[in-house]
């Protein structure tokens, strides 16, 4: 076994008896022990936990039951997620007064019941409201390609512990890009489902009308094996669709054969630095796609997220905004503040806008099966860094990293996010699809991983 | 939607602050101004497409 094995490589040893979850979980957490000084992705190590599940997995196995399809595979989740014994921090100072949760959110069942194993939680934003994985309480999370750089947010931490090899899976929460981004800036492939597909229950909410909660990984097959795991109707969460599980792993060996495939043009080409469009322009040289497509008002509909996150997340906060104010990191409190000062009808309006938005876009499925896009604008920027230059307009970092997942999100659509590893640092590639179509985007993202197109490096071969 | 100078967004913050109850020191104003700006700036281009009054919004939405 090496450090860099894949969660589908891990499973498949542990089942048949080639290593064992015990051994695993230890080399993980020594891996933690060793690297997370540097690249700060953990905030909490479940260490004893861990072991417990781990000795339970191999226990299993021994008694010959049915083997797991994620057996002894540490994985490790954005500390939004309800961990039992800890406090749900969200990324905040507040959060730590709060009672430890009394259970595991069920995504985290989910996966322990296919045998994965949870070693800790993460560092993220503050309250899921930034796109850098920078952090006022716990410090940045670090970009294991190079430390000095951004991870991306909001789950940065996520993406730095995937990244740099200290698990091979975690998760994250996907608002208007959180899953999407760090993919990018990391060098790493991220599902963010349909909205509606995974439970969010057990989760600290941030915009209820678009939070998402999904997987980042090193490779397509573990996206789709965690993903698969943690399917099914969840009455804990209003949003959650009653449907069946729509299991994807067995599909993926399809490809992207006979699937319709565009490149979306205009405003996600606007502002998009030479390397994002390199990674775009070979994403779609190698699926053979030559036609542009125009996701129509797309500005707009990134316009309507803005607000929407801006108002929700202040609604949601007032009260801490009221009476603890000065335990905010203050770039996220002021931008909260004035969230809650919006005139009630231009979010009434973004509402509207956002069934208008979501019809125009349905249409364009019955011509594609998926769209491509670039993920982020650029790689990953420096910590710290305010500025940026889009379309010939400097703009601050923080809020404009998602111009190009907000659209997409915002209308709940499935995404994978591929990494295209240019040097000396990956980007990433919005892979997307319609509504419950989570499949095709995982079959082309593997695909594309087949073809050499899209790969997870590891740090030190991108130096 | 006409754009508000910075007098009369420190007026919209000062009045929302006090209906909402929400003690904001005088430091964190140009913060807010410039946030409150950029935000409104986004509703005013989402409140500038024209709906027709039938309309539905989407508060629970169905991808």
């Amino acid at each position: 076994m090496t450090d860099w094995d894949t969660a589908g490589v891990i499973a498949r040893a542990v089942n048949a008896g080639d290593t064992t979850a015990v051994a695993v979980t230890e080399a993980a957490l020594a891996r933690i022990a060793a690297g997370n000084g540097q690249l700060n992705a953990f905030t909490a190590i479940t260490a004893d936990r861990a072991l417990a599940k781990a000795r339970a997995v191999d226990e299993n196995r021994a008694a010959q039951a049915t083997p797991l399809p994620l057996a002894g595979v540490p994985f490790a989740v954005k500390n939004l997620f309800d961990v039992a014994g800890l406090p749900t921090l969200a990324g905040s100072k507040i959060n730590r007064d709060r009672v430890p949760a009394t259970a595991d959110s069920p995504l985290i069942q989910r996966l322990e019941a296919s045998g994965a194993v949870l070693v800790g939680a993460l560092n993220m934003g503050e309250y899921a409201y930034d796109f850098t994985g920078e952090n006022v309480h716990d410090g940045p999370s670090r970009n294991p390609h190079d430390p000095s750089r951004m991870s991306g947010g909001s789950s940065g931490g996520s993406g730095t512990a995937v990244a740099a090899g200290f698990v091979p899976l975690a998760l994250g929460s996907d608002t208007n890009g959180s899953i999407r981004v760090p993919s990018s800036f990391c060098g790493l492939f991220g599902l963010k489902p349909t909205y509606g597909r995974l439970s969010r229950a057990g989760s600290f909410p941030f915009v209820a009308s678009l939070d998402h909660l999904g997987p980042l990984a090193r490779s397509a097959l573990d996206l789709a094996l965690a993903y698969d795991a943690m399917q099914g109707y969840d009455p804990g969460d209003p949003a959650c669709a009653d449907r069946p599980a729509e299991p994807t792993v067995s599909l993926l060996e399809q490809g992207a054969e006979g699937l319709r495939i565009a490149v979306a043009g205009d405003w996600f080409k606007r502002g998009a630095y030479p390397e994002a469009l390199t990674a775009l322009e070979t994403v779609a040289n190698a699926l053979g796609v030559t036609q542009e497509i125009i996701i129509p008002e797309a500005e707009r509909a990134r316009s309507a997220a803005y607000v929407i996150t801006a108002t929700e997340g202040a609604a949601l906060h007032l009260d801490r905004l009221r009476h603890r104010a000065a335990d905010f990191d203050p770039a996220v409190r002021d931008r909260l503040t004035a969230g809650a000062l919006i005139p009630a009808p231009l979010v009434a309006e973004a509402q509207k806008f956002r069934r208008w938005y979501r019809d125009a876009v349905l249409k364009l499925f019955e011509s594609v099966d998926i769209i491509l896009a670039p993920a982020t604008p650029c790689t990953a920027p420096l910590i710290g860094q305010q500025s940026f230059v889009i379309d010939g307009v400097e703009l601050p970092v923080r809020p404009n990293i998602g111009l190009y997942t907000q659209p997409i999100s915002f209308i709940g659509l499935p995404v994978v996010a591929v990494p295209v590893p240019l040097k000396p640092l990956p980007i990433g590639v919005q892979i997307i699809a319609a509504p419950w179509r989570e499949d095709l985007a995982l079959r082309t993202a593997h695909a594309l991983e087949q073809a050499g197109i899209a790969a997870a490096p590891r740090p030190m071969e991108n130096a | 939607m006409s754009e508000i100078d910075d007098k009369g967004l420190d007026a919209m913050i000062e009045a929302g602050a006090k209906a909402l109850d929400l003690p904001i020191d005088a430091s964190r104003l140009p913060a807010i101004r410039a946030n409150l700006k950029v935000t409104l700036g986004h509703g005013a281009l989402v409140a500038g497409f024209a709906l027709p009054d039938e309309s539905e919004p989407a508060p629970i939405f169905r991808a």
